[in-house]
């Protein structure tokens, strides 16, 4: 059942054709009107090139795939705070489109502690929702083991918000990034509830789900994602897997990566090293 | 902190235990989206009561049979509000008609719905044409004419016209089986679909909602039936009662089983995550789960029953017993919509962490809301009775 989300969005624009052709005829001028009007929102998710926002760019010609690499990474939050001003991302502690996730293990532990900075107590420490901390909470304790995770969408192969979503208002790009349409999506939070990562949320001020695009703006105009550009230490690798010589295609050849929650059937684009059995 | 302001923010954000994504910290399914499935529910199973008369010939059915159907279009005609309400932009909610996603579960709803409506309408529509066109023939003036609308001029009464109508009616009444049960086993689909939570990613998932469902309308259609007599102030046909009290008694005691089974294989399975739906089930949901959907809404309407067949009790005691056993047959079937929807949104993605919903009382997805949703129907059922009377006539002794 995972078909590709493009064939689904010319079945549809397909759809809406026949549609419009029975209205003509039909002579109802104001049911003419109204699916006159439809097909050109969907005429935007087009593969034809004239229709794309940005000149020049073809999609077809990319494969993106997104690289963590776990034992780089120091919880320094800039890329969540680059996310959140990149991406006009509500600025408080429930809306994420990137976040990092703290593990730690005491001595004796035999299960990790997991926390992120949205966590009361980092909040705290940070002082204001809009400030992203890790709070020194194991300072005196022992620790045995602890490592930081980057989160976000991994713009999976199969998608299981994109299978779920009624109106096809988020599809998958030739490109491998998994897209929201805002003006089409109806706010009914299935994707949402879909997405194994709890990588979507919702916009309560517009009625819509959002999540990570990889920075579809940036990317498509051959700039890096926001929250590669600023990491201090390269933990955020970001690529086109078509060219073999990429930053991601050199990092999943030379480690040996995993994904999250393989189990589900997704096949997600995030590739991680260095994470341990309990992430997830 | 969002525009919404400080009020929609206590609302939205749900405390936690444990480690749950930041983003699951706003719950998405209110508590709406548990009038929904309770309303289809509803339909479903009144839809089945008045199908064991007009399909199956049950003759013990026929003071409710009607009553049935109507009830069954005065619910249905709601239950698209509470999703409506829900959704960030109704004004597009046409979209999922117009271009479905045919991938999507919820896709097809709206199309399904659709038909059933006008499948149920027509099926009223024959019903009551007969009566239409007396209504035609004795009344005169503007009503007299509304009448005559109403059986969109069709007049003929003859046996061989009634033969016709009554060949529709089995017609209709035997799709609308398939209809309104996959209607409901779909809501069913929706959840039981969905990989990303343990608590609802079960195949028996559409089953369980279906019989639930059968039990549900069953006893609404007890306790409107027993309440329309007392107002209509006529007896109430024993045989009818006991018939539904049959029917509630065998698919209650299925749906026990089901539910059971369901959850006794998720903890037997052990899955990633079992720790946390334990911990979850001993916990939060003793109450909820076990005391009130299990030993209050099942067992002791299923006791009752037992005993009332078992004893043969008839006259007040029969009346009074089945229809306090359908009340709380009705509080079960809106205990396991509860216990499902939020339930399953409860139990972090994590499988580390416990959230809370906040159900408030004043917000567009507030407990008033659902209140006034989940009741709405019953004035539109008055005033469809009041048009269609569908309680045919006591024989008079």
């Amino acid at each position: 059942m995972k078909r590709e989300a493009i064939s689904s969005l010319l079945a549809r624009r397909r759809f809406l054709r026949k549609l419009g052709r029975a209205a003509t005829c039909a002579g109802a001028i104001v049911a003419a009107g109204t699916l006159g009007g439809t097909p050109k929102v969907a005429a935007k998710n087009e593969s034809s090139p004239g229709s794309f926002p940005t000149k020049d760019y073809d999609w077809t010609r990319h494969s993106w795939a997104f690289g963590v690499d776990a034992t780089k990474c120091i919880g320094c939050l800039r890329c969540v705070e680059a996310c959140k001003r990149e991406n006009d991302v509500p600025g408080d502690a429930h809306h994420f489109r990137t976040w990092v996730e703290r593990y730690v293990y005491l001595e004796g532990d035999k299960r990790a502690r997991v926390d992120s900075h949205h966590d009361p107590v980092n909040i705290k420490a940070s002082g204001s929702e809009r400030e992203y901390r890790f709070s020194n909470r194991y300072q005196d304790a022992k620790v045995e083991k602890a490592f930081f995770v980057p989160k976000l969408c991994n713009q999976c192969t199969h998608p299981a918000c994109v299978q779920v979503c009624p109106t096809g208002a988020t599809y998958r790009t030739r490109d491998g990034v998994v897209l929201i349409d805002h003006k089409y999506c109806i706010g009914c939070q299935y994707c949402v509830q879909a997405c194994p990562y709890g990588a979507r949320f919702y916009r309560t001020k517009e009625g819509v789900t959002d999540k990570c695009t990889w920075c579809y703006h940036r990317i498509t105009k051959g700039l890096q994602p926001a929250c590669v550009e600023v990491c201090p230490v390269g933990a955020r690798i970001f690529g086109d897997r078509n060219d073999a010589q990429s930053p991601i295609s050199l990092f999943i050849r030379n480690n040996r990566v995993q994904v999250l929650r393989p189990e589900t059937g997704n096949a997600p684009n995030v590739f991680y090293v260095g994470i341990d059995k309990e992430v997830n | 902190m969002e525009p919404g302001g400080l009020l929609e923010h206590l609302v939205d954000i749900a405390p936690y235990t444990g480690y749950v994504y930041p983003n699951e910290t706003v719950i998405p399914w209110t508590v709406l989206i548990v009038v929904y499935p309770y309303l289809t529910g509803l339909v479903a199973g009144a839809f089945t009561v008045s199908s064991l008369y007009h399909v199956f010939g049950m003759e013990q059915f026929k003071p409710v049979g009607r009553f049935a159907l109507l009830t069954a279009l005065a619910f249905m005609i709601f239950v698209p509000m509470p999703l409506l309400l829900h959704l960030g932009n109704p004004q597009r909610a046409f979209n999922t008609m117009l271009t479905p996603h045919w991938t999507s579960a919820m896709a097809i709803f709206g199309l399904f719905a659709s038909f059933y409506v006008i499948l149920l309408m027509l099926e009223i529509w024959f019903i009551f044409r007969p009566y239409f066109v007396r209504q035609a023939q004795q009344t005169s003036g503007l009503s007299g004419r509304l009448w005559h609308v109403a059986g969109l001029g069709s007049d003929d009464l003859s046996p061989q016209a009634m033969r016709y109508d009554e060949k529709w009616i089995f017609a209709l009444a035997i799709i609308g089986i398939p209809a309104a049960h996959g209607l409901h086993g779909y809501v069913g689909f929706l959840f039981g679909s969905l990989k990303s939570r343990e608590w609802w990613s079960s195949d028996l998932m559409p089953v369980v909602f279906l019989f639930s469902a059968v039990i549900s309308g069953v006893a609404l259609l007890i306790v409107l039936y027993v309440l329309s007599c007392r107002l209509r102030k006529v007896a109430v046909d024993l045989q009818c009662l006991k018939g539904l009290a049959y029917v509630l008694w065998g698919f209650a005691m299925f749906t026990l089983a089901l539910e059971g089974l369901e959850f006794a294989n998720v903890v037997y399975k052990g899955r990633e995550g079992i720790e946390m739906i334990v911990e979850y089930v001993t916990g939060p949901l003793l109450v909820p789960f076990f005391v009130l959907q299990f030993s209050i809404g099942a067992v002791i309407p299923i006791a009752v029953l037992s005993y009332m067949i078992w004893r043969g009790t008839t006259g007040k005691a029969l009346i009074v017993g089945v229809t306090v056993s359908a009340l709380l047959v009705l509080f079960q079937v809106w205990m396991m919509r509860w216990n499902v929807v939020i339930g399953g949104q409860e139990i972090a993605k994590t499988g580390k962490g416990l959230l809370s919903y906040q159900l408030v009382l004043f917000h567009r997805e507030g407990l008033l809301t659902a209140v006034a949703v989940a009741v709405a129907p019953l004035p539109l059922l008055w005033a469809m009775v009041r048009v269609l009377p569908p309680f045919t006539k006591p024989v008079s002794p």
